[in-house]
């Protein structure tokens, strides 16, 4: 018996820097009406177990869990959160497939990150409160280091990053759902504020509003349901030591280790010539190319040079981040990664309109939990 | 073994000792502000309580009608888009006399938090508030009760602006 396990079914409500008009519980049931009309299925009926991505202090409320199942037709079902990123939600879920307890689950994460009135307050708070918080340094100054050692060990240049930002913001032109698309010379990039030099304010991904509901379910129901069933080929995370004082801050060892975890699952020796394009971090814009090297495609020092030579543009032989990133898409909290996925499925199934890509079998996400951490995700999907 | 020990090492520690700071700790304070969107169906139920009315919404699948108000029938998963008027009069389903504060005071005259079904609502559906105007402990379930509402022009869109359910004789 085959046991694999497939994404049936994707929605999304947003992505707006504000959404005034709805509560974060009606953003979530539009995602996940989508996602369930997507898939073919009725939560009543169906869907056997659900799960949200959800950190409390983005949310203001405790115990998140207890306010998600009346607006994903989870009422009276099992039912939990997970503190983590996206990406960690469907490992979570493909788990729980895998058990052969459930046959359809459903994922769902959000950001009403516009709600959230002191966010340095609240992203402050994941510092550690004994050693750095006394400190009363925003939190971004976190990227700021880790930009500053990634550059001087790898010999990546401002202008290389800031060409992420050129490419991704453009890349989301295309993408209906990014608010953030834009036409940037690499010089109106380059002369915005510093946020914490050397990052500047213009390659850090801004706060949007959204949700994203993901339906994953096992091979039998997913070859009965789905005409498109997105395979999940391989899926790792991975944590490193959080200490500030003794990580190492060029490398993003996590994310060599998750994807070396995922590419195991997955059969793959060289990912560069397995995988077609990649869905990854770029909450910073160095932090798409440190990223792509830690994810092995490139070698230190390399995806800065390959991005200036337009090999991860949208027509280049190694598409990145065509759906925008989060610099063209927004920085959507705990739902990043979710972001990254939807993508792949889209382009997997080829739904993906103006930046579908041609002929692609095989597409990476990876996402990262964001300052202060060191905690990442890699999930590899295939049509 | 520990019969045998007459003294223990070590230095003993007092509350006044953590108090006086000689015990080191970091005290921090989180500046977490938030202002949460009410969105279609809350926003609706505030704005009509800032009108003097309860709102409830109708599932034309189930046929229930709840409140408060939302968008969404948990049970059928159905949009609710239908929003009805209630009466401010229900009966107390549950309730509780709660002797010590949100802050932690022990206090003599209890809190009264309450379940009130609202009448023209689907049984179970209710609203979460206090009971005034009543001895505690003469407060029973099944007790039939009225809103008492700020005066208009106090009235802000809040779940405050029901001051709380008194009893009623019918
Ligand atoms: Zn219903």
């Amino acid at each position: 018996m085959s046991d694999r396990v497939a994404i049936i079914g994707v929605g999304w409500s947003g992505f707006r820097p504000i959404t005034p008009e709805f509560s974060y519980k009606e953003l979530m049931y539009e995602a996940a009406r989508r996602a369930y009309s997507d898939a073919g299925v009725d939560p009543r009926r169906d869907v056997e177990s659900f799960i949200t991505v959800a950190e409390d202090f983005h949310e203001g409320t405790s115990i998140f869990d207890e306010y998600t199942p009346d607006q994903l037709g989870a009422v009276l079902k099992p039912m939990h959160t997970i503190a983590g990123d996206g990406l960690h939600g469907l490992a979570t879920a493909y788990m729980l497939v895998k058990t052969g307890q459930f046959s359809i689950v459903a994922l769902e994460g959000h950001s009403k990150a516009s709600n959230m009135l002191t966010h340095a307050g609240i992203t402050a708070y994941a510092q550690d409160p004994v050693l750095n918080r006394p400190l009363r340094l925003n939190t971004h100054f976190v990227a700021g280091m880790e930009m500053n050692r990634y550059l001087y060990d790898t010999g990546t240049t401002p202008e290389q990053c800031a060409q992420v930002v050129v490419k991704n913001r453009r890349n989301a032109l295309d993408n209906p759902s990014a608010p953030y698309g834009a036409e940037l010379s690499l010089d109106e990039v380059l002369s915005g504020p510093h946020l914490s030099w050397p990052l500047g304010m213009r390659e850090t991904a801004e706060h949007v509003d959204g949700a994203i509901t993901l339906v994953i379910a096992n091979e039998e129901k997913a070859l009965a349901l789905s005409n498109y069933p997105i395979w999940i080929l391989g899926i790792g995370w991975s944590n490193d030591s959080p200490a500030l004082e003794n990580r190492d801050w060029s490398s993003a060892n996590y994310i060599k280790d998750a994807a070396r975890f995922a590419y195991r699952q997955a059969g793959i020796h060289h990912s560069y010539q397995a995988i077609d394009f990649a869905e990854v971090d770029d909450l910073y814009a160095y932090r798409e190319l440190q990223s792509l090297e830690a994810l092995g495609f490139f070698k230190p020092g390399e995806a800065g040079q390959v991005t200036e030579e337009g090999l991860t543009h949208r027509d280049g032989a190694f598409p990145v981040n065509v759906s925008g990133g989060s610099l063209g898409m927004g920085n959507l909290l705990d739902a990043n990664g979710l972001a990254r996925a939807l993508e792949v499925v889209l382009q997997l199934r080829g739904t993906a309109g103006p930046r579908q890509l041609d002929e692609v079998s095989i597409g990476l996400a990876q996402s990262w939990r964001g300052v202060p951490t060191a905690s990442g995700a890699v999930a590899i999907l295939g049509n | 073994m520990s019969d045998k020990i007459s003294n223990y090492p070590g230095t003993p520690l007092s509350e006044k000792e953590i108090r006086d700071g000689n015990v080191l700790s970091i005290h921090d304070q989180m500046p977490g502000d938030f202002s949460w969107d009410t969105g279609v169906a809350i926003g609706r139920y505030l704005a009509g309580l800032k009108e003097g009315v309860i709102l409830g919404s109708h599932c034309t699948h189930c046929r229930r009608t709840v409140v408060p108000p939302r968008n969404v029938c948990e049970w059928c998963f159905r949009p609710m888009d239908s929003f009805i008027p209630l009466r401010d009069t229900g009966t107390v389903n549950t309730f509780s006399l709660c002797y010590v504060t949100w802050d932690v005071q022990r206090i003599k005259e209890p809190e009264t938090p309450a379940v009130i079904e609202i009448d023209g609502a689907s049984p179970l559906h209710g609203i979460m508030h206090k009971l005034g105007e009543v001895d505690p402990q003469q407060i029973s379930i099944g007790m039939r009760v009225k809103a008492v509402w700020k005066p208009a022009a106090k009235r802000e869109g809040a779940i405050t602006d029901i001051l709380y359910f008194k009893p009623i004789q019918e």
